[in-house]
C-alpha cells in the first residue's frame, strides 16, 4: 500500500498546514513495512508525548505527519527501515520511556544515569538507576585494533561531546560519537509555558541557529493560530537568517582552512564574520539576534541606521571572497586535505534524509526554501546549490556558493522592504501546527501543540543534526585519525540542537 | 608561491599603512579588580604574572557564549595581546571559564576538569546560563550555574556576553594579578 493510501485509512487530527493522521498499531506497523520496502519516503522526525508517537514523513513533495499510541508504552520500530530513527527511538525511550518493538539499538542516549529520575517526560517518571551505569560501546574485533576515547572536554573551544575510536594503524576503523551531555531538558522546559515564553528556549536550542530554530519554532505556532506574519516581519526574518547562514559559513570555512594549518583564510574568515556580526547588532541590537524572532512576527524593527550597516559589512565579505577562494583553490598542501577526505556516499545521505550542506554536497537538494516556500522565499526565491563528491571540499564548496546566496538574497529583501506592522496579536486558543525553516545547517523542524489557553501542550523541536552526526561517523570511517577535525568541521553539527 | 606572494603582499602593504584591525582595550572597572585581587593570595600573584592561561569547559550552553569566546581570538579582539591565551589542557590553565546552566550530565566533567587544573585557577562564569541556570534554571537536567558544584570568582552575565564584556571580565582578572599599589589621584 502506498504511503497516501496508508494515510488516508487513518484519522486526520486537526494540525496545520497538514493534518495529522492517527493511526492504529497495526497500521503504524505496515507503514514500517512499507518504508523497508521502498525508499523514496524520507523520514524527518520521530519524537513522542506521554501517550503516543509522532513522526514526520516527507513524500512526493510535501510533508506528511503520522502518530501512534502507545498506551502499554509500546511502538513498531522505524529504525530497520530508515536508519536516521536509531537515535530518535533512543532518545523517545529516554524521555518518555516508550520502548520501540523491534529496535536496531536499544541502549540509552540522553539519559547518562544522572537525571534525578528515569523518563522524565512520562506521566510517570521511574527512579533513577544506581550506580551509574557505564556507556556500551559497540566493539571492533582485529589485530591491533585500539581505541582512543576523545572528550566529553574538548581540546578546543567547542561543544562537549564524546568520540569513541576505534583504530587500526592510523586508520579509524569506527567512530562511535555518545551525546547528551548538553542535555538541559528544553522539552518539559516548554510544557505549560505561554508561546512567547516557550520562543526563548526555540531560541536557545543551538545558539548558533538561533534564528533558524526561533523562526521554525514561532512558524509552528503561526500555523497553529492560523496567523500571518506581516510581509515586513517576515522580510525581516529573510534578512536576520540569511545573515546568521553568511556569519556561520565564513565560521566554518576559515576553521576548516586553520585544521589543514591555514592561518590565514581563518583569520580572515573571523575578521569579515566579525564584520557581519557587528552589522547584525547595529542593526538588530543583537549580535546573533537572538530572541528577535518570536510567535507574530519580530519585536524589532531595523535599525534606522541599519541597512546601511548590512549593506557595508556584506560589501566588504563580497569583496574578500574571491581572494579567499583563490587561496583555498591555488594551494595543493590545502587542497590535499580537502578533497577526497570523509566522503559520505549519496545513498547513506538520501537513506538518512540528511539536510543542509552535507546534504548538499552528496547529491540531495533538500532546501527548506525551496522545497516547501514560506515568505519571503515565495517571492525571492534561492538558488540551491548541489554537488555528488561528498568530500570535505564538496561540503566547503556549497558553503562557499551559499555565501553568494546569502548576499544576494539580503540585498533583494532590504531593497524591496514591505511596510507592515512587526507583529500580529496571537488568540489564545487551541491548535496544532509544525514550521520548517531553512538554517545554515539545514531545515530546522518545529512541532507544536497548543492547549485550550494557549498555552504549550506538547512541542519537539528537530534539529537537522539528528540526520546529519551518524553521518560523521561513516565519512571518517577509513581516514586518518589527523583527519577527523577536517571533517567533523565540514560537518559542523550541533551538540546542544541534538541533546535538548 | 608565486600566486600567494602576489596575493599576500599588497594586503599587508595596507594593513602596514591602514589602521590596526584590533579594537583599542576596554577600560576595567577598579572596584572588580580589587575584590578579585582580594581573592588571590600574594605568592599565586608572584606566581601567575601579567598573563593567564584559559580552558573553556562548556558545561550545557547553547553554543551562544562559546561563539563569541571564540571571537575572542579573532583578529580584531586578538586575544593574546593582552597576555591571554586559550589552552587545550586544564593542567595548563590557571583560568577555567565556564559556561552553561551546568547540566547533571556534566558535572562529573566539570569536576574533573577542577581536579586536573593546577592551583591557583580562577573560576568564571561566563553568561547568564553559568551564572545562575538562566532560563533553564529549575529543569530536572540541570542544576541551575557553575556555582553549584565548583567556587566561582567572577561572573560575567549576558546571553552570550559579548566579546568586549568578556574581554573586560578577563582583564579585570590579568589586573588583579599586578600586587596593589597606591594610584595616584585620577589615574585609572
Ligand atoms: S547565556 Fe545565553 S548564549 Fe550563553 S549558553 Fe546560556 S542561553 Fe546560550
Amino acid at each position: 500500500m502506498s504511503l497516501p493510501d496508508l494515510l488516508r485509512r487513518g484519522s486526520p487530527q486537526d494540525c496545520r498546514p497538514v493534518p495529522r493522521f492517527l493511526l492504529t498499531r497495526p497500521q503504524w506497523g505496515a507503514l514500517a513495512e512499507d518504508l523497508a520496502r521502498e525508499d523514496s519516503t524520507d523520514l524527518l522526525g520521530l519524537w513522542a508525548d506521554p501517550g503516543m508517537v509522532h513522526a514526520a514523513l516527507w513524500a512526493e513533495g510535501a510533508p506528511h505527519l503520522v502518530s501512534c499510541p502507545a498506551p502499554d508504552g509500546r511502538y513498531p520500530a522505524l529504525s530497520p527501515a530508515r536508519p536516521g530513527a536509531v537515535r530518535l527511538e533512543r532518545m523517545i525511550h529516554d524521555l518518555w520511556g516508550h520502548v520501540a518493538e523491534g529496535a536496531v539499538d536499544l541502549r540509552p542516549w540522553l539519559d547518562h544515569g544522572r537525571w534525578p529520575s528515569i523518563a522524565p517526560l512520562s506521566t510517570r517518571p521511574g527512579p533513577a538507576p544506581y550506580p551509574v551505569p557505564q556507556p556500551v560501546f559497540l566493539a571492533v574485533e582485529g589485530e591491533g585494533v585500539h581505541q582512543i576515547p576523545v572528550g566529553p572536554v574538548h581540546a578546543g573551544i567547542i561543544e562537549p561531546g564524546h568520540f569513541r575510536f576505534h583504530v587500526q594503524g592510523e586508520t579509524v576503523a569506527r567512530l562511535e560519537e555518545r551525546l547528551g551531555y548538553l542535555h538541559k531538558g528544553h522539552i518539559g522546559l516548554m510544557l505549560g509555558k505561554p508561546v512567547r515564553v516557550a520562543a526563548k528556549f526555540g531560541a536557545r536550542l543551538s545558539g548558533d541557529s538561533t534564528v533558524a530554530h526561533a523562526w521554525a519554532f514561532s512558524m509552528a505556532v503561526e500555523q497553529a493560530l492560523e496567523v500571518q506574519p506581516s510581509p515586513r516581519a517576515a522580510a525581516l526574518r529573510g534578512v536576520m537568517a540569511e545573515l546568521e547562514r553568511l556569519h556561520n559559513h565564513l565560521n566554518d570555512w576559515g576553521f576548516v582552512c586553520n585544521d589543514a594549518a591555514f592561518a590565514f583564510p581563518h583569520a580572515r574568515a573571523g575578521a569579515l564574520r566579525e564584520a557581519v556580526l557587528r552589522a547584525c547588532a547595529a542593526a538588530f541590537g543583537h549580535r546573533l539576534m537572538m530572541d528577535r524572532v518570536v510567535p507574530g512576527g519580530v519585536t524589532d524593527d531595523l535599525t534606522p541606521a541599519g541597512a546601511a550597516a548590512i549593506l557595508a559589512a556584506l560589501e566588504v565579505v563580497e569583496a574578500a571572497i574571491p581572494a579567499l577562494v583563490s587561496i583555498y583553490e591555488g594551494h595543493a598542501s590545502l587542497q590535499d586535505r580537502v578533497v577526497g577526505t570523509g566522503i559520505v556516499a549519496p545513498a547513506l545521505v538520501a537513506r538518512f534524509a540528511a539536510g543542509g550542506h552535507v546534504g548538499r554536497a552528496s547529491g540531495r537538494g533538500f532546501d527548506a526554501r525551496a522545497a516547501a516556500p514560506y515568505a519571503p522565499y515565495d517571492t525571492v526565491p534561492p538558488v540551491v546549490p548541489v554537488l555528488t563528491q561528498g568530500d570535505v571540499d564538496a561540503r566547503v564548496r556549497i558553503r562557499i556558493a551559499e555565501l553568494g546566496e546569502a548576499i544576494r538574497l539580503v540585498r533583494a529583501l532590504l531593497a524591496a522592504l514591505p511596510e507592515g506592522e512587526l507583529q500580529r496579536a496571537l488568540p489564545q486558543r487551541a491548535g496544532e501546527g509544525i514550521g520548517m525553516v531553512e538554517g545554515f545547517r539545514g531545515d530546522c523542524l518545529h512541532w507544536v501543540a497548543l492547549d485550550d489557553g494557549g498555552l504549550v501542550r506538547a512541542a519537539f523541536p528537530r534539529d537537522p543534526s539528528w540526520l546529519q552526526w551518524p553521518l560523521l561517523e561513516a565519512a571518517i570511517e577509513g581516514n586518518i585519525v589527523a583527519d577527523f577535525p577536517l571533517c567533523n568541521k565540514s560537518f559542523n553539527c550541533s551538540y546542544s540542537g541534538v541533546d535538548l | 608561491m608565486q600566486p600567494l606572494k602576489r596575493m599576500l603582499w599588497p594586503q599587508l602593504a595596507r594593513g602596514l599603512f591602514g589602521k590596526p584591525v584590533t579594537d583599542p582595550a576596554p577600560l576595567v572597572p577598579d572596584g572588580v579588580v580589587q575584590a578579585l585581587r582580594d581573592r588571590l593570595e600574594e605568592s599565586a600573584q608572584a606566581r601567575l604574572g601579567r598573563s593567564l592561561s584559559i580552558r573553556q569547559v562548556d558545561c550545557g550552553s547553547c553554543n551562544g557564549c562559546e561563539l563569541e569566546i571564540n571571537a575572542l581570538q579573532n583578529v580584531v579582539y586578538d586575544l593574546e595581546r593582552f597576555g591571554l591565551r586559550f589552552v587545550a589542557s586544564p593542567r595548563h590553565a590557571d583560568v577555567l571559564l565556564v559556561t552553561g546552566p551546568l547540566t547533571r550530565n556534566m558535572q562529573e566533567a566539570l569536576l574533573r576538569t577542577r581536579d586536573c587544573t593546577p592551583e591557583p585557577c580562577f573560576i568564571v562564569a561566563a553568561g547568564d546560563c553559568a551564572v545562575d541556570g538562566g532560563v533553564f534554571r529549575g529543569s530536572y537536567a540541570v542544576l541551575g550555574g557553575i556555582g553549584e558544584a565548583v567556587p566561582v570568582d567572577l561572573v560575567i552575565p549576558g546571553c552570550p556576553p559579548t566579546p568586549a564584556q568578556l574581554l573586560e571580565g578577563l582583564l579585570a582578572l590579568l589586573e588583579a594579578q599586578v600586587p596593589a599599589k597606591p594610584r595616584q589621584a585620577g589615574a585609572g
